[in-house]
């Protein structure tokens, strides 16, 4: 019988910090393993080698900010069986896109003397806004043992596991004491799970940076933070408006603040 | 007379999307351009508007490879400006989380982005057919930089627990020992990393360069010192923009950073080691040594030996730290804003990193600075591949070519934090 072909692996970066690929040179256990399982066929930030496709799997790291990364991505969709957005930048723009709720010029203008010479889009978006994603995973950034879980399961040809819950299960599966009650905000009630509640592990509020879990109610966390707290609408802001801004769920609950 | 083009497409093994353009025209090199065509992200834009507290977390996404070090620097700025001063112990564990850091980031560029150069393989993975031992060992050595990074800060890239003032949570002496064992491996594996990379091949290859590099009282530097350089410049932070402008080049979405009265200059590890080589530990100088470097390496193919004597240094230094460490009485000193305008720089694994923030009474920014090492490193990278390519156009064009990507990933460059992907074009005519 002839030997079954690896599948052609291919990792692109786009607008981001690169930490989600490099999550998979993280994964310093099972690197060797995985260039056992598949061939790394594009993967430029580990490998002179390039490959061209098509490819069975491939991994996205970042987000769409300029017009030719609006082309690349559509050439990458084309030459790819099955697609897996990586972390904040590639399922939602990622903090590069807190430039999507003021002018970008005005942004061009505080960094660049020469704006004439800057080439970028208006706002920045998720992969899914461009090309069909097959699978989304979260997190700011990912959880390599979750990158892991995603790339066995493709690997044994079934769908990946995906948690729904929120930062507040985990974080009770822990046997945390809750940080709200301590007076630190924490959006962990509305916040995807994944990180396994490590800010609040660490005697912190969570941050939200894996995102909005499905189907959350910031509205009463805001109330909560209001009354409770005494957040201010400048810091309600801030809180929904980092690392998933643009995710709709955030960035409703941050805009209903922003007087 | 050679009059050729030759084009590489993409320059891999870097953090970061950016291209080479080399044109040679009657055996003269007529023109260097890195261009950097990483899309611009804004940090320092959007940074207006938020508070001072948030800036480590924000900051820390400029790199996934180096995000410790933007906490660091950002944690520093706003202590200069709120006149903070962190006690010992947390201070030590600041070091014990950039020793992580420095593990990690060299760990992954000695044997991941830079040794297949010097073995000729086109990655690590290649490299493992041939060389499995030395591979696992490279990867070991990483995973203990990354699990002191998750150990102090909650995971290896991004952390969390990094505040103004400190730490949000401590660790107990007993959560830091598991980590001397793997130390105690890593010592070793760090001394056999010097062997091995001593005994590569280097082109020949020496320039005049300035290096600029932070200089402690007793200690190698990470998070304080003076910036001071080989050819007598010798400042306080306070003073770095007296002294170095950034300025925008039409090929490059990463400023360029200068020094006003002498131009180009050299960050990261060899400029640590050229300034600070007293600084080292005995064993870090002696390893040095027997890897045929002196207190002085003007070759920067010969970074790859000083970033694992770098590595050796920073596996002592965390052994060390460790052995004494008593956790603090609380886990961050006690900040209130004030409207006030402060610098700081720190040691990224890449070289110096300045941050500058001011901040209104409430502790709002109002304006944020901040020059990561590869755009400073960006004019001696086109100086050196001026000269580098001009001795040797006689090579055939791939191996001039191979050349010349290894030549700039000798600077480690981070394309991400410039503004990443090189993509190398040699145009001979």
């Amino acid at each position: 019988m002839a030997p079954k072909r690896k599948p052609k692996l291919s990792v692109w970066k786009f607008a981001s910090c690169d930490g989600c690929q490099l999550s998979l040179l993280d994964c310093e256990d099972e690197l060797l393993t995985i260039a056992g399982a598949v061939e790394i066929a594009y993967f430029v930030e580990a490998s002179r080698a390039m490959v061209k496709g098509p490819y069975d799997l491939t991994l996205v790291d970042g987000s769409i900010t300029t017009a030719h990364d609006a082309a690349v991505i559509q050439r990458v969709r084309r030459a790819s069986k099955y697609l897996v957005a990586l972390g904040a930048c590639a399922n939602s723009g990622g903090i590069q896109a807190l430039r999507n709720f003021t002018d970008v010029n005005d942004f061009i203008d505080a960094v660049y003397a020469k704006p004439q010479h800057i080439k970028t889009l208006k706002e920045s978006t998720p992969i899914a806004a461009h090309v069909k994603v097959d699978f989304a995973l979260n997190g700011c950034p990912i959880n390599k043992h979750q990158l892991l879980a995603v790339l066995s399961a493709f690997l044994q040809g079934r769908p990946p596991m995906a948690r729904s819950h929120s930062v507040c299960v985990d974080c009770k599966l822990q046997g945390n004491v809750c940080v709200m009650v301590m007076g630190a905000p924490c959006l962990g009630p509305v916040t995807h799970a994944g990180c396994g509640a490590l800010c609040p592990t660490y005697h912190r509020g969570c941050y939200g940076c894996y995102g909005p879990k499905e189907t959350p109610n910031p509205a009463a966390l805001s109330a909560w933070f209001s009354q409770r707290l005494g957040m201010s609408e400048a810091n309600l802001v801030r809180a929904f408006r980092a690392f998933y801004a643009n995710a709709p769920a955030f960035r409703q609950e941050s805009e209903a603040h922003d007087k | 007379m050679t009059n050729k083009r030759i084009t590489v497409k993409y320059l891999a093994r870097v953090e970061g999307e950016g291209a080479l353009n080399i044109q040679i025209k009657d055996d003269v090199v007529t023109r260097v351009q890195l261009k950097i065509f990483e899309p611009p992200r804004f940090f320092e834009a959007f940074l207006k508007g938020r508070n001072f507290t948030e800036a480590p977390d924000i900051t820390s996404r400029i790199c996934g490879i180096c995000p410790v070090a933007y906490q660091m620097s950002a944690v520093h700025a706003m202590e200069a400006a709120l006149g903070v001063t962190v006690p010992g112990p947390i201070r030590a564990l600041r070091r014990l989380l950039y020793c992580g850091e420095w593990i990690e980031s060299h760990g992954l560029h000695i044997f991941m982005l830079h040794a297949p150069d010097f073995l000729g393989y086109q990655d690590a993975i290649q490299m493992a057919q041939d060389h499995p031992d030395t591979v696992k060992m490279g990867l070991r050595l990483k995973k203990v930089g990354n699990n002191l990074v998750t150990v102090l800060g909650g995971r290896e890239i991004h952390p969390i627990n990094v505040r103004v003032g400190g730490f949000y949570k401590a660790p107990n002496p007993r959560d830091l020992a598991p980590l001397t064992e793997s130390l105690k491996w890593a010592r070793e594996a760090a001394v056999k990393t010097v062997r091995w990379v001593g005994g590569f091949t280097f082109p020949e290859f020496k320039q005049d360069y300035e290096f600029v590099a932070l200089r402690h009282g007793q200690e190698y530097p990470f998070n304080e010192g003076r910036v001071v350089s080989n050819k007598g410049l010798d400042i306080a932070v306070q003073d770095y923009e007296q002294h170095f402008v950034e300025e925008q080049v039409p090929h490059s979405h990463a400023l360029n950073s200068n020094l006003k009265a002498r131009g180009p200059y050299f960050v990261g590890p060899l400029a640590r080691y050229n300034l600070n080589f007293d600084r080292l530990t005995p064993l870090a100088q002696e390893m040095a040594r027997e890897a045929g470097l002196g207190p002085v390496c003007l070759n920067p193919f010969q970074s790859i030996i000083v970033r694992a004597v770098e590595t050796l240094y920073a596996v002592e230094e965390a052994l060390a730290i460790i052995e004494t460490y008593e956790k603090p009485d609380q886990p961050a000193a006690p900040v209130s804003p004030r409207a006030v305008t402060a610098c700081a720089a720190t040691e990224a694994p890449r070289g110096l990193l300045y941050h500058r923030y001011r901040l209104d009474a409430d502790g709002v920014i109002l304006e944020a600075k901040i020059v990561p090492p590869t755009s400073q490193n960006q004019g001696t990278i086109e100086a050196d591949l001026r000269q580098f390519v001009g001795q040797r156009l006689d090579l055939p064009d791939e191996k001039l070519t191979w050349q010349c990507e290894q030549m700039v990933r000798n600077y480690d460059p981070c394309i991400s934090c410039a503004t990443h992907f090189l993509k190398v074009n040699l145009e001979r005519r």
